[in-house]
């Protein structure tokens, strides 16, 4: 349950008013460190392969055909989930339900950590997710769950997950298929 | 996601689109002699401006009608009038929403009047302008300058700039709907200017070519989609955000309300960048005395500090270039070495020295003094400003007032 946070009133860690903001193009951010994209990269790929339940939570952008690019970030995004041992659960709406979701088969970024709680999911990635709700579900996994956050994002990021990769396109997420298979080796799994 | 919008090359009106940074830095420019208004007029021209909503309300200022005369000229994409400064701001976001770079300026009481919309712009993520020519709120109705409406939009969940003058409304204009439309950005832009003062009055200005404009707006890169407004029922609201009475549903109003608080804080790279700046010092950087100010009475300040420096006392102003973000950091800067901050307002309430009171709460030893102030649409002479000045020190005042 949440307490009071760091930021006043709000129940929520806001990583803006700790003073972390997004990287700049052609970095990553990492925790509160700006890094080299592909150091973060190494080490989302380790948090999935090494966490269990790991997921991802694909949204709109890359669920629904709007052009040729979508369509090959959802053929990007199945093949991450071979690489990465991972289960897909989709975001497909972001208007609020009641009385409650179906947790084991849709996230809400209203309620994101119903869907993280019930999977026991302790890794995510978001792709795909239009970046206002991104950002929404993100300070309420932060604060109400122990699921390690990494944020794939086609814009400039997203400073309340624990890892943000910015600017993914479809050449940014074959490097980082290709990154997790490397590290999926080192692992020996 | 990379679109067609991406790429083009000519706008509607047949203008060449180039980079916010040509426009704003590089293009050369040749001087004219205009209003405030009518540099609105101009921003507007060369903003590639889809859609834009009025209230024919007078005399706040010409503005909107010139906004109109740019849609008879193939400027702008839609204009029309709203039935009301309320409707003004709900047209306005339903044009935002679907996926149109909108302006629309008021004044005052129709800021009051079109209250509600304002954080509801916020919460939609919709990146649109107001050019708010501040007059004042009060009854008896002043039609001079005053900017007490400002006190009211601190807290909507909009940027706030504030222009000292007409050059500076023309490049705020331009670089608002930039730096508002950055993706982890979106949320709408005030750009607040004195009315009267600037937007009655003429001045040199410095523009660009008018067949150049800005990269049209992309919203593809919004952080909430746009709506299809073509298929009723449809969605007409994107989501219909209804608060209920569980815990879940305060969470994500929490959470929603900070996200958009993030969003003006993400600004500030941006627009240091497209500002030159959040603030901006004129004077001696040793003087001890520091005025902290924005719009006309930043202007008036300057005067003051030339006036000072015949009295043989330094001084130098801090021009807040945006409310919100506020410049926090630029302006602990400035005060380190100031004994006594003054912070002169054309308004009655004093919500600039609030601001700075609060952001140096423990960080400052410098005596803050809320004035010169004056309200109703008084002018404030720079005289005025040093007759405070010259009180503290306890000189004689040299100049008339």
């Amino acid at each position: 349950m949440a307490t009071l946070g760091p930021s006043s009133f709000s129940p929520y860690p806001v990583a803006v008013y700790e003073g972390v903001l997004n990287p700049p193009p052609g970095h990553a951010l990492m925790y509160n460190e700006i890094v080299e994209e592909e150091v973060a990269m190494r080490e989302a790929a380790k948090a999935m392969l090494t966490r269990a339940n790991p997921t991802i939570f694909p949204g709109p952008q890359v669920l629904y055909a709007w052009n040729e690019e979508a369509k090959e970030k959802a053929k990007l995004v199945k093949r991450m989930a071979q690489v990465l041992g991972a289960k897909i659960i989709p975001m497909y709406d972001y208007r609020p339900k009641y009385p409650k979701i179906n947790p084991a088969v849709e996230i809400n970024p209203n309620h994101p950590n119903l869907t993280i709680w019930h999977n026991r999911i302790k890794a995510c990635i978001f792709v795909g997710v239009h970046c206002h709700y991104a950002n929404v579900a993100l300070k309420i996994i932060r604060a109400e769950t122990d699921c390690f956050t990494i944020a794939m994002c086609g814009m400039a990021g997203h400073e309340d997950a624990m890892i943000t990769l910015r600017d993914q396109h479809v050449e940014e997420m074959e490097k980082f298929i290709r990154i997790a298979e490397e590290v999926k080796r080192e692992l020996g799994k | 996601m990379q679109t067609i919008l991406d790429t083009v090359t000519y706008n509607r009106a047949g203008q060449k689109v180039v980079s916010p940074d040509y426009l704003l830095f590089e293009a050369p420019r040749t001087k004219h002699f205009m209003t405030g208004s009518e540099a609105v007029k101009e921003a507007v021209k060369r903003a590639s401006v889809d859609a834009s909503v009025s209230y024919p309300i007078t005399p706040q200022s010409e503005a909107a009608h010139l906004i109109g005369e740019l849609w008879v000229e193939g400027y702008v994409g839609v204009y029309f009038r709203g039935e009301s400064e309320f409707g003004v701001m709900s047209e306005l976001a339903g044009c935002a929403m679907a996926g149109a770079r909108a302006i629309t300026t008021t004044s005052g009481p129709g800021t009051l009047r079109a209250m509600e919309n304002f954080p509801m712009w916020a919460g939609t993520r919709i990146p649109v302008q107001l050019v708010l020519m501040a007059r004042g709120v009060n009854s008896p109705l002043s039609i001079q300058p005053d900017n007490l409406e400002v006190s009211f939009m601190l807290d909507t969940g909009c940027m706030i700039w504030y222009a000292e003058n007409a050059q500076d409304l023309f490049d705020m204009i331009l670089a608002g709907f930039v730096v508002a439309e950055q993706p982890d950005v979106h949320v709408p832009v005030v750009s607040v200017v004195d009315g009267f003062f600037v937007s009655h009055t003429r001045e040199a200005i410095m523009l660009p070519p008018d067949d150049i404009a800005l990269p049209p707006y992309n919203p593809y890169k919004a952080p909430m989609p746009v709506i299809d407004a073509e298929v009723p029922p449809g969605r007409f609201l994107r989501d219909p955000f209804v608060m209920k009475s569980n815990y879940i549903s305060y969470a994500t109003h929490a959470s929603w309300q900070w996200e958009v608080r993030s969003a003006i804080e993400r600004s500030r790279p941006y627009a240091k960048h497209y500002l030159r700046g959040l603030a901006e010092e004129f004077g001696d950087p040793e003087a001890e005395i520091l005025f902290v100010a924005c719009g006309t009475a930043a202007a008036q300040a300057k005067e003051a500090v030339r006036l000072l420096e015949d009295e043989g006392i330094k001084a130098r102003v801090l021009k807040l270039k945006t409310i919100r973000p506020f410049p926090t950091e630029e302006l602990i800067e400035a005060t380190k070495n100031a004994k006594y901050v003054f912070v002169p307002e054309f308004n009655v309430v004093g919500w600039l020295e609030r601001e700075v009171k609060s952001r140096l709460y423990g960080l400052s030893n410098a005596e803050i003094i809320g004035g010169p102030r004056v309200a109703g649409g008084m002018t404030m002479p720079a005289e005025v400003i040093v007759h405070e000045v010259m009180k503290l020190t306890g000189k004689e005042v040299k100049h008339v007032i």
